[in-house]
């Protein structure tokens, strides 16, 4: 393969932000020069050794980078296949993936002389290490949270607020993710000139997916070194969590090249066929190609072109669209998606706790689910690595209800 | 009244037609649907007699994010009562049955218009009576899924200019935008304001010095003195918010507050 043929490459976003079909830039008028301020800013960033040096010694130093990869031996064992591997990001700082991203538009949003952060949250991870990070730099961070995600998220609703963060409730819509960056979009358009949006996933107008997928990248840089100093081998499949999907992407950039399966989990919810899940690529009567929060993706929507209301027990997967560079992958087939239910991600919330004496975000269990689908049916020879993408201890009171209703 | 062609051109007429008297043109934004079909309808047609020049038409959408909490819950309630797109241009065709003679310009975001069909939607909008389209989260970069369609049936398509726009994004407005320039008075959401920026004179001027084609300032306007002031440096305004606030009290209070803020560019 000559590298102009590759799949991906440094020219993926094109200068407009699309990924093939999909991403673009679909806002506000408004925002449309804060956008090419904030994609300007990004470039002279990447290309600048100070702040590479700044973001690498604070990812080190204060989020505990690397995070390692750990050899899951007694939940390989009992599930009688595949070895599996757990890239270990709920070990990281604020205990997700979310810091990596947020230290790095932090550290862009301070070289740009802007004081005040806003950003959504779904199940507060990002909230967290946006709020953890505005402390750190000495920032004003504003948070919006979708009120019925702060009543299930309680624990990470307290944190931002010891972090110094103003947590705003918004009531509108869903009072979901989906409302949550709503009410973003509409401070970051009112506030525009002195205020940072601290976008946490691969979404949104570009730069945001761009941005968003080179700060997540070190998981799958790191992970890929990882693996094969510790098996020798790269591993057949590599399995994340789709919410936005930028724990996902962050894990298989380093792989797109690689004979490597990547898989992609999306929140099944109830089940596919009762309507009540963030599924976007699993139901082609609700999933199709559209337009929510700036960018051109797959998208839950009804006939109509209304955006439905999605449902899972996770508040991170929780969302009607997807990164558009997901929906460029998936239709160049290089990965593929498919869905755990909201059982399924609790019986695997369950076996990791029991059988490595790790509690998994609720998030991060989906992908779970899915290796403890296929490794039963892979050879003992072969390799599964899944992204941790958090811990869950903030899922405790959603995880203590739903157990006690079912069992 | 003149019933020619519709579309851009019935658009320039509205804005020569108010110019020959020495004032700007008043286009009240008004949702299909709030409170009902019905009252939506009512109330365009009764703002119509009373001689506002143009109409921008609401359609709803479930995450108008360009909209402040009036409108927001105004085309929240709409959707929730079961209006869709297809009812939108059906209210089009009505009010044009009802006589309404101004231009009418549908508003609505993108998606709703891309699940219809780019093509399907622009040429049944056409057919409906309709003007132009005014589409708040399509900047110029993005224009070309609307554009072609909306050049070959003469439906103006609108683009925005918000006063954070340096040079460029003034030359590409002006060069892409058809029917008129709707500027953005402030950096925020629509939504009735106590003042508009002073600033807001300078931005226009410099957005003359570029081009001749019509601007409409909107976002914020709610008093008659401001619909005079616009009236005085713009060549047309839009009232939203206010009308719909006031519709909470009734039609009556609606066609009350458009007839003052009409009443105030006669002054």
């Amino acid at each position: 393969m000559k590298p102009s043929d590759r799949i991906e490459g440094t020219q993926i976003p094109d200068a407009r932000g699309y990924f093939g079909e999909f991403g673009g830039q679909f806002v506000p008028e408004t925002l449309v020069p804060a956008l090419e301020e904030l994609n300007e800013a990004y470039e002279a960033f990447r290309d600048n050794e100070e702040f590479a040096d700044r973001l690498r010694q604070l990812a080190r130093d204060y989020c505990g980078r690397p995070t390692p990869v750990y050899f899951a031996r007694r939940l390989s064992d009992h599930l009688g296949g595949a070895q599996i591997y757990l890239k270990r990001e709920d070990l990281a700082h604020t205990g997700a993936h979310k810091i990596n991203n947020a230290l790095g538009q932090g550290l862009l949003a301070e070289s740009m002389g802007k004081r005040r952060i806003i950003a959504e949250t779904g199940a507060g991870q990002h909230g967290v290490a946006t709020a953890t990070v505005a402390a750190l730099l000495g920032l004003d961070c504003h948070i919006y949270m979708g009120s019925v995600d702060m009543e299930r998220q309680r624990p990470n609703v307290f944190r931002m607020q010891l972090l110094g963060a103003e947590v705003i409730p918004v009531e509108s819509g869903s009072r979901t993710l989906k409302d949550a960056i709503n009410e973003a979009i509409r401070d970051w358009v009112t506030n525009v000139d002195d205020t940072f949006y601290l976008l946490g996933s691969v979404l949104g107008p570009h730069p945001y997916p761009r941005m968003v997928r080179d700060f997540q990248r070190v998981i799958g840089d790191e992970a890929r070194g990882q693996m094969l100093q510790m098996t020798g081998n790269l591993p057949d499949a590599c399995i994340a969590c789709v919410g936005g999907g930028s724990n996902a992407i962050g894990l298989f950039y380093a792989f797109l090249e690689d004979p490597t399966e990547l898989v992609g989990v999306e929140a099944g919810g109830r089940g596919i066929e009762t309507g009540a899940h963030a599924a976007r690529f699993a139901d082609p009567s609700l999933g199709r190609p559209g337009v929510l929060h700036g960018t051109r993706s797959y998208v839950l929507q009804s006939l109509e072109g209304q955006i439905m209301d999605t449902h899972s027990v996770s508040a991170g997967l929780d969302y009607a669209s997807v990164g558009p560079e997901h929906a460029h992958l998936r239709s160049k087939g290089r990965t593929h998606y498919t869905w755990a239910t909201d059982d399924e991600a609790l019986e695997a919330f369950d076996v990791l706790c029991r059988y490595e004496g790790i509690i998994p975000a609720l998030e991060s269990c989906h992908a779970l689910a899915e290796a403890m689908k296929r490794a039963p049916q892979m050879g003992r020879a072969e390799i599964i690595l899944v992204n941790l993408s958090g811990r869950g201890d903030k899922d405790l009171d959603t995880v203590v209800a739903e157990m006690g209703r079912d069992r | 009244m003149s019933t020619g062609n519709r579309g851009e051109e019935a658009i320039a007429r509205m804005f020569e037609g108010a110019r020959k008297h020495g004032r700007a043109a008043f286009l009240p934004y008004y949702p299909i649907g709030y409170p009902d079909y019905g009252t939506s309808i009512e109330i365009i047609a009764k703002m119509a007699d009373i001689g506002v020049d143009g109409f921008e038409i609401g359609m709803p959408f479930s995450d108008p994010l360009a909209d402040g909490p009036t409108i927001a819950a105004a085309t929240d309630h709409a959707l929730r009562g079961g209006i869709n797109t297809a009812r939108c241009l059906e209210a089009v065709r009505e009010l044009r049955e009802r006589g309404v003679d101004q231009p009418l310009l549908l508003m609505g975001y993108l998606n709703p218009i891309l699940a219809y069909g780019p093509e399907i939607f622009v040429a049944e909008a056409r057919e409906a009576g309709a003007d132009g389209l005014i589409v708040p989260d399509l900047p110029p970069e993005e224009r070309g899924l609307l554009e072609d369609p909306c050049r070959n049936s003469g439906l103006a398509l609108v683009a925005f200019l918000a006063p954070n726009g340096g040079p460029r994004r003034i030359t590409l407005a002006a060069e892409k935008a058809t029917g008129f320039i709707y500027i953005v008075s402030v950096t925020g959401i629509t939504g009735a304001r106590e003042s508009l920026p002073d600033t807001l004179p300078a931005f226009l001027d410099r957005v003359r010095a570029q081009t001749d084609k019509p601007l409409v300032v909107g976002f914020g306007i709610s008093r008659p003195e401001q619909a005079r002031a616009m009236g005085e440096i713009a060549d047309g305004f839009i009232v939203g918010s206010a009308l719909v606030r006031a519709a909470e009290e009734g039609i009556d209070a609606v066609i009350r507050l458009a007839e003052t803020l009409r009443n105030a560019l006669d002054a």
